[in-house]
């Protein structure tokens, strides 16, 4: 049973079927000029534009490229070399570490980030004060955390980015596909993956209005080397799906995490994070005392329940998660759940049922003292 | 904290060495020594696991207790410190 669907959802039949069909009918180079790449490039040109649609965006202006990771990079890059004369990114403390390691490698190191609230609320002041200073060339803010569900106010940060006229990155990696896209942003960045389609394609959103140049030897061209095309229409038919789905599906995951919050609460020395109601409607996380994040993984795993976690423990970086530290939750012990469509009211009442006893085995084994 | 919660004097301050040990085994000690504390006893705990940094002041929420601050120590790693209530 599979509850970790953050980043990466299990594809549905009619999304195998798209990327199968994409593999009979797309396996030619689209660049070319033959009847066989001419069907490929149809393909990829009409998945862009059903991608487009979805995001609030034109086909024009939505780019293709190998990962979502690489479209944060390359958007990242793109925006700030436009901005000549600003060297400072201003990005949230929440923000992937694909968007804050591409800011150093930018910047050189001159990257600000603004804390945000026990929630996960990127602070409004802070972010107003930083982007008052001249020498800003972006602004990065994630519509919504991967790894507490926490969803932005992005209309009151978009407003303060554009009262100081800095260009605005939105990270919808973790949001796109599980409600509405968001509004408010000058580039958005969006990962198939995430719901329900391929792994290898990101997909970057740009305004008419927001000027970049390529930092990179290919020009105009997002994806060097070429697209899969099964993916792109694969990625395309599942975000269709879940459209089409999106209430009922949406509205029981947001009722099982609902239950996945009150529940985690009662239990003696476990603590949920992130907003209780601005939040995606599939993600959750609870952190637990005095529990090591690999051996609850590990256990759960035996017990054939797949979940994440963003421990310091299990990441053996020694580094806690900075999410969770921004938040200020505890490094260790930490349960992620990510639910996709195909997760049963059943499969939770099962981890619920479960957790109590293999906290209380686990802290046993650790010799912590009782709660 | 108020200045009645100030005035509560506890038993002398403590001092819980966790150098070398990985989370959640920092804040585990720490809990162990807590035990049989009275409220107003200063615990400070020695680690070299820098999430600790990050567990000690969410144990002392967790746990309804106060986290006084975080100072340097005379090796290596940080010296964090909570007041039980």
């Amino acid at each position: 049973m599979f509850l970790d669907a953050s980043g990466s959802s299990p594809m549905t039949n009619r999304t195998l079927e798209a990327f199968h069909s994409g593999l009979a009918d797309g396996w030619a180079d689209p660049s070319r000029l033959h009847t066989e790449s001419r069907r490929a490039r149809q393909l990829v040109d009409a998945s862009r534009e059903a991608l487009a649609e979805a995001l609030g965006s034109r086909p024009e202006h939505t780019f293709l490229t190998q990962s979502p990771h690489l479209g944060i990079e390359r958007a990242l890059a793109g925006i700030f070399t436009a901005r000549r004369g600003r060297d400072r990114i201003v990005a949230s403390a929440v923000e992937r570490d694909a968007t804050l390691h591409a800011a150093h490698h930018l910047t050189g190191g001159n990257v600000t980030t603004v804390p945000v609230d026990r929630l996960g609320h990127v602070d409004l002041d802070v972010l107003a004060g930083e982007l008052a200073v001249p020498d800003v060339a972006l602004a990065a803010v994630q519509h919504a955390n991967h790894e507490i569900g926490t969803v932005q106010r992005l209309d009151a940060v978009a407003e303060a980015a554009a009262a100081a006229k800095v260009p605005l990155l939105v990270d919808a990696t973790a949001s796109i596909g599980h409600g509405p896209a968001p509004e408010h942003w000058d580039a958005m960045v969006a990962n198939p993956a995430d719901w329900g389609g391929p792994a290898g394609l990101g997909v970057v959103a740009m305004r008419p209005r927001t000027r970049w140049l390529p930092a990179w030897p290919e020009g105009d061209d997002w994806a060097p080397g070429g697209l899969l095309v099964p993916a792109v229409l694969a990625a395309a038919v599942a975000l269709q799906e879940r459209l089409e789905q999106r209430d009922a599906t949406q509205g029981r995951l947001r009722g099982l995490v609902d239950r996945v919050r009150s529940t985690a609460a009662t239990w003696p020395g476990v603590d949920v994070v992130g907003d209780p109601d601005e939040r995606l409607p599939h993600v959750v996380t609870f952190s637990c005392l005095y529990v090591d994040g690999e051996a609850l993984l590990s256990r759960l795993d035996r017990e054939g329940i797949a979940v994440g976690s963003g421990s310091a423990c299990t990441t053996s970086t020694l580094e806690p998660s900075r999410v969770l530290a921004a938040v200020g939750a505890l490094s260790h012990g930490n349960v992620r759940l990510g639910l996709h469509p195909g997760v049963s009211d059943a499969d939770v009442s099962r981890l619920l049922a479960l957790m109590p006893r293999v906290l209380a085995d686990l802290r046993a084994e650790a010799g912590a003292p009782e709660l | 904290m108020t200045a009645d919660d100030a005035a509560v004097e506890g038993d002398a301050p403590v001092t819980v060495d966790a150098t070398g040990l990985l989370c959640p085994l920092p804040i585990i000690e720490l809990a162990k020594a807590a035990r049989g504390l009275g409220p107003g006893t200063e615990v400070t705990v020695l680690c070299t696991d820098l999430a600790a940094r990050v567990d000690v002041p969410a144990w002392a929420r967790m746990t309804g207790n106060d986290f006084v601050g975080e100072s340097e120590t005379d090796g290596e790693g940080v010296a964090l410190t909570v007041r039980l209530r």
